[in-house]
């Protein structure tokens, strides 16, 4: 079972985060935080697992990760999965970003977060690998794309969603969100894979 | 979502799910699977919105509601959509059935009871023709086996043909490293699995696939005895495609081998020891796992022989080491590879302590208390090594200062506190305890923490005791009492500590020897009574000693002491008193408090108990006379330490030495050796030649360099041997310990969502409270349903008990399977197989005569007594098949107990046992098919139908390409699948070979349901047999009655009345004469056939409801007089009420 997969950048801000059990919020973050500490401490040329027994809670779990130009793809598993083969699976996820985005960067899996998420859900649904072909994940995630735009997509927003989203209780809303880099140095458009 | 919280937006989420638009469905659902858990309380009100998704005809649909549901199913989603999830396992599309295989796992672990029920299927899928179907049933099988490894052993053959017929590396890799899980259970598995893997290794070229094979050959000879000579080619492969992927300059790779090596290495240790040079080279690799995996490596590589020369390896590396982390655990490893096993390797104890000593020249290192611990139990244990281990501990205490240095960041001082112990405690061994006690008294040693300087506190006495005592006994009065001032000038120091320990301690030791001091002019010899405070031995003691001590028979230790004081005694009084005296318990360390005689007493006492105590272990005859003559030391071997070694200058690496010294003597014991054997070859010639001359040392060969005893640690008598590594209780794979080899019974089943639904969605009164409802929910189960949920839970049972006979057969044929292999193993079999081949013999002429049983009246019950005791005549003389009929009779004697609840839940309180029922009308019929069929009305859709119909093949031909049609009226439409015709069928999903009944469900849609509607209908099919294939038509007429359109619903007796009072009814009633069944049978019919609930019952009369799907109320009271029975009818549409009375009145006629 992969219990968790996080995308960071260079400087540790979380790009993408899917865990597979629950944990608090407060949880997730410190798992981000020490991952990425103990991420970047390791150049480029030692190898790709980890032992991370203190992060989950168990002797079982290997953290199995691959960097990609600015960013850090980190996938949590147990015992059950092997380690080459989460490796490729990483790799086939990236190529299939950089399939679907065309030139992946960064900044796209910052203003398409979602779609970032629906390819994933085609590759690992609920910690377990559904798809490793390639091919067969970017067909279901353009099929789906496809049936979206036929909906008229995002901008079809019937007005009572809209006006829920503005109804929504602000107190509760944690005001001071924290962009962090709204501002961030366009990181260098090469494809990364 | 990110790391922020938005459970605040729970709601909105559920709002966005249920939008119609794909869109936002498919935000809704990963909003909702980033932030639903289990605590989410709004999380109930998706159900039914995820089993419509479900059951969406879009794909994509049902696709994002899968995913969704895999990242917060609920144990309570999860039981009522298990089965709409098994459903969709044998969904047409294969990118919904990977996905509905691949859920089913969260459901298991949620809700454990539906594992056994959707097992076959799962089964099935393993052979499903789409490879990413396949992969996904490969992937929760192997998930479920991982944990509970026994309950799958009987897939093996299916998994060992997928292995070698399968090319996807996915789905190999994770059936070999199942078949790594199974081999430990089944030896004779491990030796089939062998030469294909072996195959495997040499063929495939992808590394992950090569490194699970190796993997999975190291667990298969790890449960094979390891004394099979011909394995020993499979462990030299292994080792040599390990040494391949240390060698490659991928780090993963060689990572990889590192840790397959260490695993080869716990069973055959001689092969991996051959690449120590490998391993030692990868010491140096400048990654960090890497190193700590060659490590772990070194490990268990060590032996008697090699041991020096890894750790003086290992402390060089300690030197390089840059970090404090690695250096640690380096540190960690030396400590452990040393003491492993009891200090099984250690040959020269001399040597170990040098090394801990040279340890303690780290710097900043956290596991100062480690070489402390080393310390202390090399020393105590190891009595030949106490004079040496005193020597060099003073020397620690005279060189304190630079141990240290920098107290704050340093953990090494810590090693202090043992050199402290040491010394005091093994006092007898020091030659210069005058210098050890100055050094203990040093203005510095204030500066340590405070535990250290109470442990130096303590020991300094025991120093100055035996000083005391020399002194004496050589006559030196005046060096006695110049002792004595020194302590008395430097202790005060201590008295002043801040920390309370040491100042109790040095304020006690103060006056005490003030005492001697005044003694001491009076020229009173003290030291045979200072001496005596520090009589006797101390033991080591287990450290699990005090856990196994057993609980002495009688003792409670539960029962209270003292009866607890009643809650009307005044608070303040009573806790006090009880915890107080246990708090003031005097520990070890408040020794000194106690006065000196009473101490002296109390030892005395002790040592009477321990030598009258025939179960304390005396270490030696008399242990307090050593402190008098000394009189051990002659017995232990001391050895000769050569004076190359510098034993006194600090600062210099001293083990070195050793090495070169165990060299030399391993040497000469080897010459001296060679000449034996040599002597003996002379007298043996011609007999053992070669094989002497072939014997190289080996470990047994060297003899240590003194004969060390090592004392085990103390237990306490009779404690039990047990281990209390248990497992955790809480494990949540521990529920999934389910035997899926047993047939179904027929309590097992997944929760249809029918009943669930009808109580609650459409509850007959809004105003009815909300709440009780929902807790009375589970307790209120109409029979009704139940019965016809029964019905299909038998016929799905049926088709079941076919896969559960095949697998019984399996069961059988694993064994056959593996006993293929050579030799027969005589290890446990997985199932006990005269029960198996009984079973099986039994099973075919039970099953079809209870099938026909079942046919011919569709309803067990009482019948079940009946024909077990039926069947028990006819098969008395076979024992076998008696014993299981009893089985079944009391399977079945469970089930009419059931229905006897339920009765009464019904508000039928009569035990009089109802007759059959079926709900299943006969449909049509020729001499290929008879259909039977049941019409069910649908929750979701206010006007849909579900149409549940039962193709039975009464031929001896197969049937096939069944299509179902019907003419759809104006009201009454069948529901298509998008893009056909309305003259288009309905293609049956399955094919019938001969004697075989199945289930196709249809669904109408429908306008008005105040009205009896039939459709006429045409199933055409394929007659295949020997001669040829026919094609064939049989017409039927569906009658949809009103009482189809009925949901039966509960309904309180408030309600009811509310209902009736509300006045916009409209009413009608019927009156059938001639009705001889008793009432409680006419109610259950009623009840049965037309949907009908009982709201209440008083003596002769009572009052039913029931709903229909399009919510209108339908109230009946049903009053039975002398012969007759009149019902009067309530309901919002007057039509519907009369034809559903007119229907009534034909079902009660017949009665």
């Amino acid at each position: 079972m992969i219990s968790a997969i996080l995308v960071f950048n260079n400087h540790g801000k979380p790009r993408l985060v899917r865990f597979y059990q629950r944990l608090a919020e407060e949880v997730q973050q410190q798992i981000i935080r020490e991952t990425f500490h103990l991420v970047l401490k390791r150049d480029d040329h030692i190898c790709n697992f980890l032992e991370c027994s203190s992060l989950f809670g168990g002797p079982d779990y290997k953290l199995i990760y691959r960097h990609y130009a600015t960013l850090y793809f980190v996938f949590c598993v147990d015992s059950s999965e092997s380690e080459l083969g989460i490796l490729d699976l990483i790799q086939v996820f990236v190529e299939t970003l950089d399939k679907c985005f065309e030139n992946v960067c960064e900044l796209d899996l910052i203003f398409h977060m979602d779609k970032v998420h629906y390819i994933l859900q085609e590759v690992v649904i609920g910690g377990m690998v559904l798809e490793t072909n390639m091919n067969e994940i970017v067909a279901q995630a353009e099929a789906q794309s496809k049936l979206e735009k036929t909906e008229g997509g995002l901008s079809a927003a019937p007005s009572r969603a809209v006006s829920a989203v503005k109804n929504i209780n602000l107190p509760e809303i944690p005001r001071n969100i924290n962009i962090g880099d709204i501002n961030i140095k366009v990181p260098n458009r090469s494809q990364f894979v | 979502m990110l790391g922020y919280d938005i459970s605040w937006a729970a709601f909105n989420i559920i709002e966005v799910m249920s939008a119609s638009k794909f869109t936002f469905k498919r935000i809704g659902y990963l909003a909702a699977s980033q932030c639903f858990h289990e605590g989410t309380d709004v999380i109930m009100l998706t159900t039914n919105q995820i089993r419509k998704d479900l059951s969406s005809p879009n794909q994509y649909d049902t696709g994002v509601a899968l995913t969704g549901l895999s990242c917060f199913v609920t144990p309570d989603l999860a039981r009522d959509l298990a089965n709409d999830i098994m459903t969709l396992m044998s969904h047409t599309k294969p990118y919904i059935r990977k996905k509905a295989v691949l859920i089913m796992y969260k459901v298991f672990l949620k809700y454990p009871e539906s594992l056994r029920p959707a097992f076959p299927r799962l089964k099935e899928k393993l052979e499903d023709p789409d490879p990413g179907v396949q992969s996904a049933a490969v992937n929760v099988i192997c998930e479920l086996a991982r944990r509970n490894p026994k309950n799958y052993l009987s897939l093996a053959p299916l998994f060992f043909k997928l292995m070698t017929s399968s090319t996807n590396n996915w789905v190999l890799i994770k059936i070999i490293k199942l078949f790594g899980a199974l081999t430990p259970l089944e030896p004779r598995l491990g030796k089939k699995l062998i030469e294909p893997l072996t195959n495997l290794i040499h063929s495939t070229s992808a590394m992950s696939l090569l490194y699970e094979c190796v993997n999975t050959v190291i667990a298969v000879l790890i449960s094979l005895s390891s004394g099979m000579p011909n394995h020993s080619a499979s462990i030299q492969l292994c080792v040599q495609k390990l040494r391949i992927l240390i060698e490659d300059s991928d780090q993963n790779l060689k990572y990889l081998g590192l840790l397959a090596m260490s695993k080869i290495l716990k069973t055959h240790p001689k092969s991996v020891q051959s690449h120590k040079d490998l391993i030692l080279q990868c010491l140096d690799d400048k990654d960090e796992s890497i190193r700590l995996r060659a490590l772990d490596l070194l490990y268990g590589m060590v032996s008697k022989k090699n041991l020096m020369e890894i750790v003086k390896k290992l402390m060089i590396h300690v030197d390089k080491a840059e970090g404090t982390t690695y250096r640690d655990e380096l540190l960690t490893k030396i400590i452990d590879i040393c003491s492993q096993s009891n200090y099984q390797y250690i040959t020269n104890f001399e040597w170990y302590i040098s090394i801990l000593v040279e340890l303690t020249r780290l710097e900043g290192t956290r596991h100062g208390h480690l070489i402390a611990a080393q310390m202390l139990d090399v020393a105590i244990r190891v009595k030949a090594i106490r004079k040496f281990a005193v020597s060099q501990m003073a020397m620690l205490l005279d060189n304190a200062h630079l141990i240290a240095s920098n107290t704050q960041r340093n953990g090494i001082c810590e090693v202090l506190y043992a050199a402290a112990w040491i010394c005091g405690e093994f006092s007898e061994h020091l030659e210069e305890a005058n210098q050890t006690l100055e050094a203990m008294l040093r203005p510095k040693v204030t500066t340590l923490p405070g535990h250290i300087q109470a442990v130096y506190v303590q020991n300094m006495v025991k120093l100055y005791a035996s000083i005391l005592q020399q002194k004496e006994q050589s006559g030196e009065k005046e060096a006695a009492q110049e002792i004595t001032q020194l302590m008395i000038e430097r202790l005060p120091q201590f008295v002043q500590s801040a920390d309370l320990e040491v100042q109790e301690r040095a304020s006690c030791i103060l006056q005490l020897i003030k005492y001697i001091q005044k003694l001491q002019i009076k020229e009173v010899p003290v030291a045979e009574e200072v001496i005596a405070l520090f009589a006797g031995e101390l033991n080591p003691v287990a450290p699990k000693a005090q856990k196994k001590v057993p609980v002495p028979e009688g003792l409670d230790l539960d029962a209270w002491i003292n009866e607890p004081p009643s809650d009307s005694e005044s608070e303040d009084e009573k806790p006090k008193t009880i915890f107080h005296d246990e708090e003031q318990r005097p520990s070890r360390h408040k020794q000194p408090e106690i006065d000196e005689e009473e101490l002296a007493r109390r030892r005395e006492a002790r040592k009477q108990e321990q030598a009258n105590n025939p179960f304390y272990i005396k270490s030696s005859p008399s242990p307090q006379k050593r402190y008098q003559d000394t009189p051990g030391v002659e017995h232990i071997p001391v050895v000769q330490i050569d004076l190359s070694v510098p034993l006194k200058v600090p600062g210099m690496p001293m083990s070195d030495q050793y090495v070169k010294l165990e060299e030399e003597r391993r040497h000469k014991q080897k010459l001296e050796k060679d000449k034996k054997k040599k002597k003996q070859k002379k007298e043996k010639r011609g007999k053992h030649h070669r094989h002497n001359s072939l014997h190289t040392e080996s470990e047994e060969d060297i003899a240590p360099a003194h004969h060390v005893d090592i004392i085990t640690e103390e237990m306490p008598e009779n404690a039990l041997p047990s281990d209390e590594d248990d497992k955790d209780p809480n494990d949540p794979y521990k529920a999934l310990d389910i035997d899926l080899d047993k047939p179904l019974a027929d309590s097992e089943k997944l929760p249809v969502q029918r009943h669930r639904n009808a109580e609650n969605l459409k509850s007959p009164d809004s105003e009815a409270p909300l709440a009780e409802k929902k807790s009375k929910k589970p307790k209120k189960k109409e029979k009704k349903h139940k019965e016809k949920e029964r019905d299909k839970g038998k016929k799905k049972e049926k088709e079941k008990k076919v896969v559960e006979e095949e697998e019984e057969k399996k069961g059988e044929d694993l064994d056959f399977w593996l006993s293929t292999a050579p030799p027969p193993a005589s290890t446990s079999q997985p199932q006990s197989e005269p029960e198996v081949s009984a079973a099986v013999v039994a099973e075919p002429e039970g099953v079809k005569k209870e099938e026909r049983e079942e046919r011919e009246e569709e309803e067990e019950e009482d019948e079940g007594k009946k024909s077990s005791k039926h069947k028990k005549k006819k098969h008395k003389k076979e024992k076998e098949e008696k014993s299981k009929d009893k089985k079944k009779s009391k399977k079945k004697h469970h089930h009419s107990e059931e229905e006897a609840t339920e009765s009464v839940q019904n508000g039928t309180l009569d035990d009089e046992p109802l007759p059959p029922m079926s709900s299943y009308r006969l449909l049509a019929e020729n001499p290929y098919i008879k259909m039977t069929y049941d019409i069910q009305g649908n929750l979701q859709n206010d006007s849909q139908v579900t149409v549940s119909v039962i193709f039975e093949n009464k031929s001896t031909s197969f049937l096939k390409s069944m299509e179902l049609n019907v003419l759809d009226s104006l009201n009454t439409k069948m529901l298509r699948p998008e893009g056909s015709s309305v003259h288009d069928g309905i293609p049956v999903p399955f094919q019938l070979p001969p004697g075989i009944s199945n289930e196709a469900q249809f669904v109408f849609t429908l306008q008005s349901i105040v009205m009896a509607q039939k459709l006429k209908g045409t199933l055409s099919f394929i007659v295949k047999n020997d001669e040829g294939s026919t094609h064939e038509k049989l017409d039927f007429k569906l009658h949809f009655s009103c009482a189809s359109y009925l949901i039966t619903t509960p309904c309180y007796s408030d309600a009811f009345a509310k209902l009736l009072e509300s006045g916009d009814l409209h009413m009608s009633s019927i009156k059938v004469d001639g009705i001889s069944i008793s009432f409680q049978h006419l109610l259950a019919k009623i009840c049965f056939h037309h949907h009908f609930s009982v709201v209440e019952r008083v003596d002769s009369c009572a009052s039913m409801y029931s709903r229909s799907i399009q919510g209108h109320h339908v109230c009946l009271l049903v009053k039975k007089g002398e012969n007759s029975v009149s019902v009067d009818g309530k309901c919002s549409d007057s039509t519907l009420l009369s034809n559903l009375l007119d229907e009534m009145k034909e079902t009660l006629s017949m009665c």
